[in-house]
């Protein structure tokens, strides 16, 4: 288990959400969609000019800019397959 | 006699809201907006199974019940100040956990709730079962599963509002615990509030408590608008109970909450209410089909097909209403002229109040195909994905992903409509970006431009037509988003809206839904905009015609036709050119005096550093009630009778041959043309959709400027470089 900001995830990983370090507007934003501690998710992919970022949470899919991203933290998940 | 029962509609974006609301009020629907803000409120008449009728209100899609966004304060206000006597909160089933931190708020707030467990059948497709009962036993609250799409469950879902309306309805506000620290202060502070009788006939104590652990802008105001003193005692604890959770947790009391509230739904899901009977990241066709459509080759490819698409569709198939339309009012026109007698009552009715309806009238099969195909790609879940691969572009500017939608509309291809255009940001939901949008669109090469643009690249840049109109296709973008990246700067700062947003799964839009939508929006621009149009459209008359000629020079056109009359002429025909020559002069000579006129003549100290005389002064006031007229007008003012856009070889050649006339100036006038105000039925649409006049004030000010300095820019450059 590796902690690592969502940006810097990968297509396809998986990961729990640790942490989200923003308050206001921006930390409502992103509590509100359900992107709180212990909420599984995992990336979808990516915009054509690679941002924003497209993600799979509780069987729906949001997105989210890679600015608003840094402010995440997620435990990865090594692949179990 | 009992006053009409209340039901107020809340739930996410997303969730089915508007399809339950339709499919309950049908045709008996009212739009308006709430007092002062420019968010659509929708109320409409339900009949309940006992022959009475109900009043139906579909409150906004939101998430929460925070002050962060103007419809979250407008949902939140409607429920405490007016009491509806039960909210159905419509939640999908598909994605019930997210679905339920708005019902968790919503029975924390207390009001009277019912939860209509909404898409139970894609859930079910998903493997997702949902126990309604267990559900309805934990939370203490009733749960009746419904399909909106289908009309399922409706019945049901009425018929046990019905009953908890008849009721004498005490709120009961649910109480989440949010952990021993924040509950001990919680306590402490509904105390204070109490002891203050602080809002208590609005709100619940432990809710007002909360909102100030929130930071909520709104009740903080409120608080302190009642009682300073509770006011500064509740944020003095507030602020401590934040400094204390930074310290210990490293976590701030608003993080807390939304994470204890998604703890509670979680408990309450894990109670045997959900079960998965598959993997939730299994693909289905949803996630198949934006395997292709957001791709990162083929996805742009197939956006750009798909916008195109819907612009050949709203300019293409709008054009034979359009031309009904047209028609319809020249009859009027002709009409009136053979049947009313000369004089200034016949103007008014033909020139400014036929014109004008027609004016009015004109946009609508454009709206309608507009917003028709705007519906049909809202409703279907495509726009959230071109805002999803548009947005870093955008984003850069200050704008947002679905800013895109506007500009193509008004002329981003050429040809556009910026009428529709601004009509097309109501797709945003964020206001800063949206009124950067909104004051940007006019920019564009709308169809009305390109008669001005095209008469003069072709006479003035013969041989590189193309190659220009594109130049200047490409330079109203960059002045668009320019500029909307300086308005994002200075009147409009602020940091940009968050962008984490859904993208909701494909459907296929109901006819019944996309018709109620078209229908509705363009309804609104002819009761909102059409009257104000109209006045305008005959103020504009007005300038252009009075004061007219003095008797003097009337008279002297009189004895002109007079002795010409008493000529010998060869033909009728030569006759007839020759009364018309003096009618031509006539009505330059009473341009010119006119009020317009005189405008026009009094800016010409100014405008001369672009190289504009008096003529086309004129003709650009005339622009302003649409651009085409530019035309007809220097038609008027070069002594040429009626010039139509489309028949405009007599003031191409007038104005070759015009040594006045050069490729700098038609330049610096083509690009004042493009960016100078926008036609007055643009701006009344911008304050309309901005909520204030000062905005259409800013748009025709600022851009009037803004044009002017290009024009003289590049006058002057391309004089001084002896380019003319």
């Amino acid at each position: 288990m590796a902690r690592v900001v969502l940006r810097r995830m990968a297509k396809n990983q998986r990961g729990v959400i640790a942490v989200v370090k923003v308050g206001g507007e921006l930390g409502q934003r992103i509590r509100e969609m359900g992107l709180v501690p212990g909420t599984r998710i995992t990336v979808q992919g990516r915009a054509p000019l690679n941002d924003p970022v497209a993600l799979r949470v509780m069987g729906g899919t949001l997105t989210l800019r890679n600015n608003e991203a840094d402010y995440i933290e997620v435990e990865i998940q090594e692949e179990q397959r | 006699m009992k006053t009409p029962l209340t039901f107020a509609l809340a739930g996410n974006p997303n969730a089915g809201k508007t399809t339950l609301f339709n499919a309950l009020t049908g045709a008996r629907q009212h739009v308006g907006n709430y007092p002062g803000v420019t968010v659509e409120r929708k109320s409409g008449i339900h009949t309940l199974p006992d022959g009475t009728n109900c009043n139906i209100v579909d409150l906004p899609g939101t998430y929460s019940l925070t002050a962060y966004s103007i419809e979250e304060v407008v949902a939140r206000d409607f429920l405490v100040q007016e009491r509806p006597d039960v909210v159905i909160n419509i939640v999908d089933a598909s994605n019930l956990e997210r679905n339920l931190y708005l019902t968790i708020q919503l029975m924390e707030l207390g009001v009277p709730l019912i939860i209509a467990l909404n898409m139970m059948d894609v859930a079910h497709d998903r493997g997702i079962e949902i126990d309604p009962e267990r559900l309805s036993a934990l939370l203490g609250v009733p749960v009746v599963p419904i399909v909106a799409r289908g009309g399922r469950g409706i019945s049901n879902l009425m018929a046990e509002a019905h009953r908890l309306g008849q009721d004498t309805a005490v709120w009961r506000p649910l109480r989440v615990s949010y952990g021993e620290d924040l509950d001990s202060m919680l306590l402490q502070m509904e105390k204070v509030i109490e002891e203050h009788d602080l809002l208590t006939d609005t709100y619940s104590p432990r809710w007002l408590a909360m909102k100030y652990l929130e930071n909520d802008s709104q009740i903080r105001e409120k608080g302190a608008r009642t009682s300073r003193q509770a006011a500064t005692l509740l944020e003095g604890m507030a602020a401590e109970a934040t400094r204390h959770h930074q310290v210990t947790l490293g976590t701030l009391p608003e993080a807390l909450i939304a994470d204890q509230r998604y703890g509670f739904i979680k408990s309450v899901l894990r109670q045997g209410v959900l079960s998965l009977r598959h993997d939730p990241d299994r693909l289905y066709t949803t996630d198949r089909i934006d395997q292709v459509l957001t791709n990162r080759l083929l996805g742009p490819v197939i956006m750009l097909a798909i916008l195109f698409g819907l612009y050949t569709f709203t300019f293409t198939y709008s054009e034979l209403p359009v031309a009904w339309l047209e028609g319809f009012f020249g009859w009027m026109g002709d009409l009136a002229e053979a049947a009313l007698p000369d004089g200034p009552l016949k103007s008014l009715i033909i020139s400014g109040i036929i014109d004008g309806v027609g004016g009015v009238l004109g946009f609508v099969p454009l709206i309608m195909f507009m917003f028709f195909g705007i519906a049909v790609l809202e409703d279907s879940g495509y726009l959230a994905r071109v805002a999803f691969m548009m947005d870093r572009v955008f984003h850069t500017f200050g704008l947002h992903g679905s800013s895109v939608m506007a500009y193509i509309v008004s002329g981003g291809i050429a040809g556009g409509c910026a009428v529709p255009g601004v009509m097309a940001t109501r797709t945003l939901k964020s206001r800063r970006e949206r009124l950067a949008t909104l004051l940007t669109v006019s920019f564009m090469n709308c169809g009305a431009k390109l008669p001005v643009l095209a008469l003069l690249t072709a006479v003035f840049f013969a041989g590189r037509q193309a190659m220009v109109m594109f130049l200047l296709t490409l330079l109203a973008w960059a002045v668009a988003m320019v500029v909307a990246k300086i308005y994002r700067l200075t009147v409009l700062k602020g940091p940009s809206t968050p962008f984490v947003m859904e993208l909701p799964p494909y459907r296929f839009p109901t006819l019944r839904g996309l018709l109620i939508h078209t229908w509705e929006r363009t309804w609104h621009y002819i009761k909102k905009a059409g009257t104000v149009i109209l006045a305008i459209s005959v103020i504009l008359w007005a300038m252009m015609t009075y004061p007219g000629l003095p008797d003097q020079e009337e008279a002297e056109f009189a004895a002109q036709r007079e002795s010409a009359r008493s000529e010998y002429f060869a033909s009728e025909d030569e006759l007839a050119q020759r009364l018309g020559a003096i009618d031509r002069r006539e009505a330059e000579r009473s341009l010119e005096l006119s009020l317009a006129g005189r405008i026009g003549r009094s800016l010409e100290g100014i405008s001369r550093l672009a190289g504009f005389d008096w003529r086309t002064n004129i003709a650009l006031v005339g622009g302003f009630a649409a651009k085409e007229v530019v035309i007809s007008t220097l038609g008027t003012a070069y002594s040429l009778g009626e010039v139509g856009p489309e028949a405009s070889e007599s003031l191409a050649t007038t104005l070759a041959n015009d040594p006045a006339w050069n490729p700098v100036k038609a330049l610096a006038m083509m690009v004042f043309v493009m960016f100078y105000a926008p036609c007055f039925v643009t701006v009344v649409c911008i304050a309309r959709e901005a909520g204030s006049w000062k905005w259409g004030a800013l748009a025709m000010g600022f851009n009037t400027v803004f044009a002017f300095a290009m024009a003289v820019l590049i006058y002057q450059v391309g004089m001084f470089l002896g380019l003319g």
